[in-house]
């Protein structure tokens, strides 16, 4: 593994390794770089597997992290490069070009985390939310689905909620007085 | 003499940029949906075919239908709140959302399982893989018209299921791996019942050979359907039996072995034709495997023992912060979480790899064109696709 990532050191800034398994390694390249990383790991160190490719929202430092985990199948090792991008200029480089699958990730991606890939195939046909979704990309931190349920939907009329202490009493021991 | 044939000079050719030149004003073409609700299909997906006579000329997949939200409302639920939710992603085998939710969790909390808790899990999850083949196989059947297999697989997948109301108490979900360990171990008498059943199986597998495998029906639709390149399948990212039906040994059991699998004895299995007839071949096999596989565990899985390992206040739990990827293999192929935690009592993220992920979007728009209507459930079924794992 070291070696590999001395070899990717040759062309691409890494800023950050954290091993997390003997065959799991996370590094953080910058954005600008993180598309030559992935070729140079694809092509020349036998990465060829795009395993998933997501994102997390760092709500709270402003940044998005993409996370692009590649697998080696012949020597089983994983590399996860992550990439941090701007939360306000949520943009990112295509990839689509080096896996075909990359494309339905990147469509997921933008509607769920608005999160744009110039060129991607049919990135802006719905995919999920197929049925008319106008509110704010749903897997952002700042979406929150309880308000989101409360001001949608409401109870219906006649339901009464019980306290289950005291519901279970009086439904096991109906002849004591529960008053 | 009337050719079968079907004329070639009067099916559309492609433009300058790659795109079938389509004149829909000439009527002769017209436009289906196959879905959201068909047998053929486990789950809720629709494909939306451009269709030419009986011959697909392209075809996009439309998913959403099950959609619920589950790795975004698992963000706000302490980490074993998200127990009850993540099983639901996939309904043919739940136990692999458990297995991976929990290594993933243990793994970045640090807890060590005890033994007999592994051996515990190896048995239910080939138990899930058990009983999720047969219910394929019943659907793959009744995609070509076969409806009399699917009616045998699902009587034995209910022994199964069986099996494991004894064990956990549940049919379907059973919620048996929380972080730490398992809820109990075998109850008294189940190898005796589980080794009952699994001769039952045995015995319905010999009759779904004949009556499927060697049915001429069967044969003479699902040879050459559905051809999956090798050099396809790192690029198109296909995994588990479709991958080793195309003659690529990958299975996660034996290259990243995870729980008991290393000290059991057992064979990949692996096809080399790639086409749809070959894939169920190399999941009867991987069945057959699985029934061998328990056999093994059944001799050599603990009966009293430590099966929970000292956790947390599960109410107050706070995970320092960290990522990590997990995988397993599950009949469809290569199934994996990825968690990430912030150092709160909340993750801050869980991302799910579904193998229809990949097979049923990208893959299965590639390989439907030029397939006669009448195979398109048999392609899609011959894939295992299961929409929940692609909308989660």
């Amino acid at each position: 593994m070291q070696q590999i990532l001395d070899a990717l050191k040759q062309s691409v800034m890494i800023e950050d390794v954290r091993k997390q398994r003997d065959d799991l390694v996370f590094i953080t390249v910058s954005e600008a770089q993180a598309v030559s990383a992935i070729t140079h790991l694809r092509d020349r160190a036998n990465f060829t597997h795009l395993v998933i490719l997501t994102a997390v929202d760092w709500l709270e430092e402003g940044l998005f992290q993409l996370t692009y985990l590649l697998n080696n199948p012949a020597e089983k090792k994983d590399i996860g490069v992550r990439v941090m991008i701007d939360r306000e200029k949520a943009q990112m480089e295509s990839i689509h070009h080096l896996w075909p699958a990359a494309a339905t990730y990147q469509r997921e991606l933008r509607e769920m985390f608005g999160i744009s890939f110039p060129g991607s195939p049919r990135l802006n046909e719905t995919f999920i939310l197929d049925e008319g979704w106008d509110g704010p990309p749903p897997y952002r931190r700042d979406f929150d689905t309880l308000k989101y349920s409360e001001e949608t939907y409401f109870p219906r009329p006649g339901r009464s909620t019980n306290d289950p202490a005291e519901y279970m009493k009086s439904m096991l021991y109906p002849e004591v007085d529960n008053d | 003499m009337i050719s079968l044939k079907p004329d070639r000079s009067k099916f559309p050719v492609a433009g300058d940029d790659g795109q079938l030149i389509i004149d829909r004003e000439s009527g002769q073409f017209s436009e289906l949906f196959l879905g959201p609700v068909h047998p053929g299909m486990t789950g809720n997906m629709s494909l939306e075919m451009l269709i030419q006579g009986d011959e697909i000329m392209k075809a996009k997949t439309h998913v959403g239908y099950l959609h619920r939200g589950f790795e975004k409302l698992m963000e706000r639920r302490r980490f074993i709140q998200c127990f009850p939710i993540c099983v639901r992603i996939a309904v043919p085998e739940p136990d692999f959302n458990e297995y991976l939710l929990a290594a993933t969790i243990e793994e970045l909390a640090g807890i060590e399982v005890p033994d007999a808790a592994l051996w515990m899990r190896t048995l239910l999850l080939e138990m899930s893989r058990l009983q999720s083949y047969l219910a394929w196989i019943g659907g793959q059947g009744s995609s070509f018209g076969l409806g009399l297999i699917g009616q045998w697989t699902i009587w034995a997948r209910d022994l199964v299921l069986d099996r494991f109301e004894e064990i956990t108490g549940g049919r379907i979900y059973h919620m048996h791996m929380p972080p730490g360990g398992v809820r109990s171990l075998l109850p008294e008498g189940f190898r005796r019942r589980m080794t009952d059943t699994l001769d039952t199986i045995e015995q319905v597998m010999k009759d779904v050979d004949k009556a499927l495998f060697q049915n001429s029906v069967y044969k003479t639709r699902s040879v050459g359907l559905g051809y999956i390149d090798p050099a396809m399948v790192d690029r198109w990212g296909v995994t588990g039996p479709n991958a080793r039906g195309a003659g690529i040994a990958r299975d996660v059991r034996k290259d990243y072995p995870y729980l008991k699998y290393p000290e059991l004895d057992f064979e990949v299995a692996v096809g080399k034709d790639s086409d749809a007839y070959t894939r169920a071949d190399v999941r009867r096999r991987d069945l057959l495997t699985t029934v061998d596989l328990i056999r093994q565990i059944l001799e050599r899985i603990p009966d009293s023992g430590e099966f929970m390992a000292k956790v947390p206040n599960v109410l107050h739990w706070k995970i320092p912060r960290g990522e990590t990827y997990k995988r397993a293999e599950c009949t469809r192929g290569e199934y994996g979480y990825y968690t990430v935690t912030d150092g709160s009592g909340y993750p801050r993220r869980i991302n799910v790899r579904g193998p229809s992920y990949t097979h049923a979007v990208t893959l299965l728009e590639k390989m439907i064109v030029n397939v006669n209507l009448a195979d398109a459930a048999g392609l899609m079924s011959s894939l295992h696709t299961y929409p929940p794992e692609i909308e989660r």
